[in-house]
């Protein structure tokens, strides 16, 4: 018992030197990378910052308040059309909006990107609270159906509010805005935030309400208004998320946010652990370079022996393998619910050692 | 008990709860006094823990009130009831299977911490002097209760008597009145049984609560329940002391039947 007692108390310090240092580095790297990289890699980089907020966000539903919910694209669209209006320049939003002219008082609106980014979170997590309030009376699959019938109906609402999205045509030449530093920046405070609600009394009542909704109401806590709560807060991220993708890829339209992107979220929650906070984070960067990585799948191949004509979609398969062989043989995801930790590295290494000391 | 019987907590008014065509508790008076130990026995399906749920707001009753220290309570949520300070445990432990001894105590204190989700969040100084105390509290309930070297193992892996005690310990985290307790002995031996029942007695002292408890086995409350109340199907059939419900012919009749 004291050895033990002894030892966590010197590793506690060691493995808060090894977080600064890991944090450190990652900085540099981040610089390095921004410096350095082609633009391809650069944007493959960036991306993996905007998938950890975006995953982050869909498993405080999914994984910690245990609400299954489909309806992740809609609060990006909404993020990423408030951000793209309020920041575009009136030349710019008059260029674009060549069939219906925009609604006056959008017009000359221009706001710098931190204030912009701000409102598309705010405005997301609105649009959040009022589905919320009346869908999370639903539970399991159908809150599912309600959420993903709600991320649709968000979606077409914009196809059709002309004078205010421009519709279907999308919007062209979104201020390059996501840079580096701007992503990453809000991929850490999502991580921080994440963490600190986790290890907060909240974070205790949405992990009841998704262990034992009956005894958690039971317990005093008002299971629908944290259900409600985790929503909008995710909901908020969402529209964070969602306008950095637009402020990245510097066009938007309507068909961007369908349920197939909702669908690589999910994925990545998955396979990172559900009610994983660093699972999603490591996942998030897996998925993301693997996306780009096996692109060349879905290009025509010439396999020597036989050639094939190109099949736009192959590298999806790929996932849903990896998903298959991650539900049979690891449920719970790559992490399960656990975090990281450096004890647990460590844990890795001796018994990869130990192994390795038999063979000898 | 006589010189408390003008101090009542809980009262039940022509309780009736129907599904359907089912009538599954009919008129059912109820009155408990201020630290008493009551039980409510009857047999499988006798609407014992209908009455509970009807009680502590899971249920709203079709006909009849529910009154908590002289204020109506019927139809409130659940969670507002807690408040008030009705606590329960449920007939199948419902621990929250992902959480640590203490984190299933500590839960029950998200009342008395519950500064908004910001300051939660940004752990604000307001935020964190509650949750320290929360702590503190857990912990001295849990040592009260001989859980405190597990609290940081996950509840479920808990023996199965443990684990009853640990809900019965995350109840008394909402700081309740008065305590009611579905079946707080199902799956226990008789010496098992004894113990628990010892121990209610214990917790009634030290917390000053008052007890209400469904129990199935007729034996196991006799010695420790100071009044009690018989179900079946949904009838009250008779309440009094354990030595004249014992003698009850109707009782003995629900029991064993007659041929």
């Amino acid at each position: 018992m004291d050895t033990a007692n002894q030892k966590k108390t010197i590793a506690l310090p060691r493995n808060r030197l090894y977080s600064i240092i890991a944090i450190a580095a990652f900085v540099v790297f981040a610089f390095i990378a921004d410096r350095f990289f082609d633009a391809f890699t650069l944007r493959v980089f960036n991306l993996c910052a905007i998938y950890i907020v975006l995953a982050l966000s869909l498993n405080l539903l999914n994984g910690f308040t245990g609400l299954f919910s489909l309806g992740h694209a809609g609060f990006m669209a909404v993020g990423a059309y408030v951000s793209a209006l309020l920041t575009m320049s009136p030349q710019l939003k008059e260029m674009n909006y060549f069939l219906v002219p925009i609604v006056p008082w959008l017009h000359n609106v221009t706001l710098p990107f931190l204030p912009a980014l701000i409102i598309a979170g705010l405005v997301s997590a609105f649009v959040g609270f009022l589905i919320g309030a009346p869908v999370l009376r639903l539970r399991d699959d159908y809150l599912a159906i309600a959420t993903l019938g709600f991320g649709e109906i968000i979606r077409v609402l914009i196809t059709n509010a002309q004078s205010i999205t421009n519709g279907a045509q999308g919007l062209k030449g979104l201020p390059r805005f996501s840079t580096t530093f701007a992503v990453w920046a809000v991929a850490g405070l999502t991580i921080l935030f994440m963490v600190l609600l986790m290890r907060s009394s909240y974070g205790r009542a949405m992990k009841a309400v998704r262990d034992d909704e009956l005894a958690a109401e039971a317990m005093g806590i008002n299971v629908f208004r944290v259900k409600v709560t985790a929503f909008t807060v995710s909901s908020f991220w969402a529209g964070v998320g969602g306008a950095l993708l637009g402020h990245m890829i510097t066009t938007i339209d309507p068909k961007m946010f369908t349920f197939a992107l909702t669908f690589n979220i999910l994925l990545i929650v998955v396979l990172g652990g559900i009610g994983s906070i660093s699972g999603s984070v490591i996942s998030a960067v897996v998925v993301t370079i693997l996306m780009e990585a096996l692109r060349f799948l879905d290009e025509p191949m010439n396999l020597i022996v036989f050639k094939t004509e190109g099949m736009p979609g192959l590298r999806m398969v790929v996932f849903s393998i990896l998903l298959m062989v991650m539900i049979i043989y690891r449920q719970k995801g790559l992490m399960g619910n656990a975090e990281f930790s450096w004890d647990m590295l460590g844990g890795l290494f001796v018994k990869k050692g130990r192994k390795g000391g038999d063979h000898v | 008990m006589s010189e408390q019987t003008s101090d009542l907590m809980l009262s039940t008014t022509h309780l009736t709860m129907r599904f359907g065509g089912l009538t599954a508790v009919s008129d059912f008076n109820l009155e408990i006094y201020k630290n008493e130990i009551v039980g409510l026995i009857g047999p499988n399906g006798a609407g014992k823990t209908t009455a509970f749920n009807v009680i502590t707001g899971m249920y709203r009753p079709s006909e009849g009130k529910v009154l908590f220290r002289g204020r109506d309570i019927t139809g409130m949520k659940p969670h507002s009831i807690t408040s008030l300070g009705i606590a329960r445990t449920f007939q199948n432990i419902r621990l929250f299977k992902e959480m640590s001894v203490l984190e299933n105590v500590l839960v029950a204190c998200h009342l008395s911490i519950d500064t908004g989700i910001f300051g939660a969040t940004l752990h604000l100084p307001g935020y964190r002097a509650r949750e320290t105390e929360a702590r503190r509290f857990s912990m001295e309930l849990l040592e009260q209760v001989r859980l405190a070297h597990l609290a940081y193992e996950k509840g479920t892996s808990l023996p199965y008597g443990q684990q009853r005690r640990l809900e019965i310990v995350r109840a008394l985290a909402t700081k309740p009145k008065i305590l009611l307790l579905d079946e707080p002995a199902a799956g226990m031996n008789p010496q098992e049984s004894f113990e628990l029942m010892d121990f209610i007695r214990k917790i009634r002292d030290e917390f000053d609560l008052t007890i209400f408890l469904i129990e199935h086995h007729m034996q196991v409350v006799m010695g420790v329940c100071e009044r009690m109340y018989v179900l079946d199907y949904g009838v009250t059939i008779a309440h009094g002391d354990p030595a004249s419900i014992q003698k009850n012919p109707k009782v003995i009749e629900a029991y064993l039947g007659v041929d």
